[in-house]
């Protein structure tokens, strides 16, 4: 079963992004397919988030394109982020709302049809079985993190993920989760482009790299 | 889409209601700087007969400036922002959305005192009418106007002196014309005609201002 049959690709050309007087990365180009696993690594401040906020869509690039079934994603606008689920640095969770309100605001937002069984499962599948409805503001960094990750139990039908560092904050167990969800997603057509500081190893689809190197000269 | 749309009213509506504080702070401004006029200047019936209209416009004006930092400020520091800029509904009708359910929570709550806060006045019943629909019609351009200059301070530093610098002069013929209506209706005139101007400010800038606003903020997130 491929989610991406029709052979949508996200092409990145010739990026170049500086910051300030500082170029971060250019000339970078890469194609992401159906299966495709794709991790980008680098020092803090060699730009790895940029580039991911450059893939999704939210940064203009100060050089080079990226597009989306062979359109520019900054022209596509909503057409693209539909096929999107990017997950940032910030949580994107309320204090004042409980777990479960917190996950299905994002889902409305995002356009993810979920119904609140579904919800609350996916909550449970990511260990917050029983915090479903107490405020965000007393759960933990790490669960915070896992209400936002639980996003992607019910993104199953979105060809492609961008993830911001998912493993930060997570113990060994959500890790685990987190990384099944990943080489599900890969075996099930999807693409993935994550980055991350952790070595977690992520045996699915065909897996690049891309070193962004050593960041501040 | 609608669907978007009602997620995102119930859930600033949620939101304010989990943090009344914030709109208490609003309508307790906005009851504060109205009275301080009857103390400052002295209990003429006249003269504050004829001063309430303005007055009370001006009060709802600072008030409704005061909660306007707070329509983005919050979901730009915790990143949902990010997650309404690439949500599945074109931001313009997030925007429109978000800056809805603002009103109701800080625009609507001083519409509703305003008859109260015109009783210290001496107000008569034809401006005091034409005041409250007056200012019914005249917050949401507001709040609708003040969405662009929150969108564009966002994450500045002082943000919040440079949003009142940047979009009190733009109020100024909203409070012209509204603080007008209620002013022309005590004298006879009728403020009919100032009310269907306010109706089409409200009509203008409810289609335009949302679509601004997307673009500020896609600039700002940058």
């Amino acid at each position: 079963m491929s989610l991406l049959t029709d052979g949508a690709a996200l092409e990145a050309t010739a990026l170049r992004c500086t910051r300030g007087e500082r170029t971060l990365f250019s000339d970078l180009s890469f194609t992401l397919r159906g299966g495709d696993l794709l991790r980008i690594a680098g020092a803090n401040g060699s730009g790895k988030t940029s580039l991911l906020r450059i893939a999704c869509g939210l940064l203009e690039a100060n050089g080079g394109a990226v597009r989306w079934r062979g359109e520019d994603v900054r022209r596509l606008r909503e057409d693209y982020s539909r096929e999107l689920v990017y997950l940032g640095h910030a949580p994107a969770v309320k204090d004042d709302l409980t777990a479960r309100e917190n996950l299905e605001i994002a889902c409305a937002l995002g356009g993810i049809a979920a119904a609140r069984v579904d919800v609350r499962g996916a909550l449970a599948s990511l260990g917050l079985a029983g915090c479903e409805e107490l405020p965000a503001r007393v759960l933990s960094q790490g669960q915070r993190r896992r209400v936002t990750l639980a996003r992607l139990v019910l993104a199953r039908a979105i060809p492609l993920w961008m993830l911001d560092e998912p493993f930060t904050a997570l113990d060994p167990a959500a890790t685990d989760r987190v990384r099944a969800l990943i080489a599900e997603h890969v075996a099930r057509g999807g693409s993935v482009l994550y980055t991350t500081h952790h070595e977690v190893p992520i045996a699915a689809g065909r897996a690049s790299r891309i070193d962004l190197g050593g960041g501040r000269p | 889409m609608l669907a978007a749309v009602r997620c995102i009213l119930r859930r600033d509506l949620l939101l304010a209601a989990r943090r009344r504080s914030d709109v208490f702070t609003v309508v307790l401004f906005f009851i504060i700087v109205a009275s301080l006029f009857p103390l400052g200047v002295g209990p003429d019936p006249a003269l504050l007969r004829m001063i309430a209209p303005g007055v009370i416009w001006v009060a709802a004006l600072l008030a409704s400036m005061l909660a306007l930092h707070r329509v983005f400020a919050a979901d730009h520091a915790d990143g949902t922002l990010e997650q309404m800029l690439l949500g599945a509904t074109p931001l313009g009708v997030t925007v429109a959305a978000k800056v809805a359910a603002h009103w109701l929570a800080s625009g609507l709550p001083l519409v509703l005192i305003a008859p109260l806060l015109a009783l210290q006045f001496d107000l008569d019943q034809k401006s005091l009418g034409t005041l409250v629909v007056s200012l019914a019609l005249g917050t949401p351009v507001l709040s609708l106007i003040g969405a662009i200059g929150a969108a564009l301070t966002l994450g500045l530093r002082g943000g919040g002196a440079l949003l009142s610098l940047l979009v009190l002069p733009l109020y100024v013929p909203v409070l012209i014309i509204g603080a007008g209506a209620a002013e022309a209706a005590g004298s006879g005139l009728g403020g009919e005609a100032q009310l269907l101007l306010l109706a089409a400010f409200l009509v203008a800038a409810g289609a335009f201002a949302p679509w601004a606003t997307a673009v500020a903020l896609r600039i700002s997130v940058e």
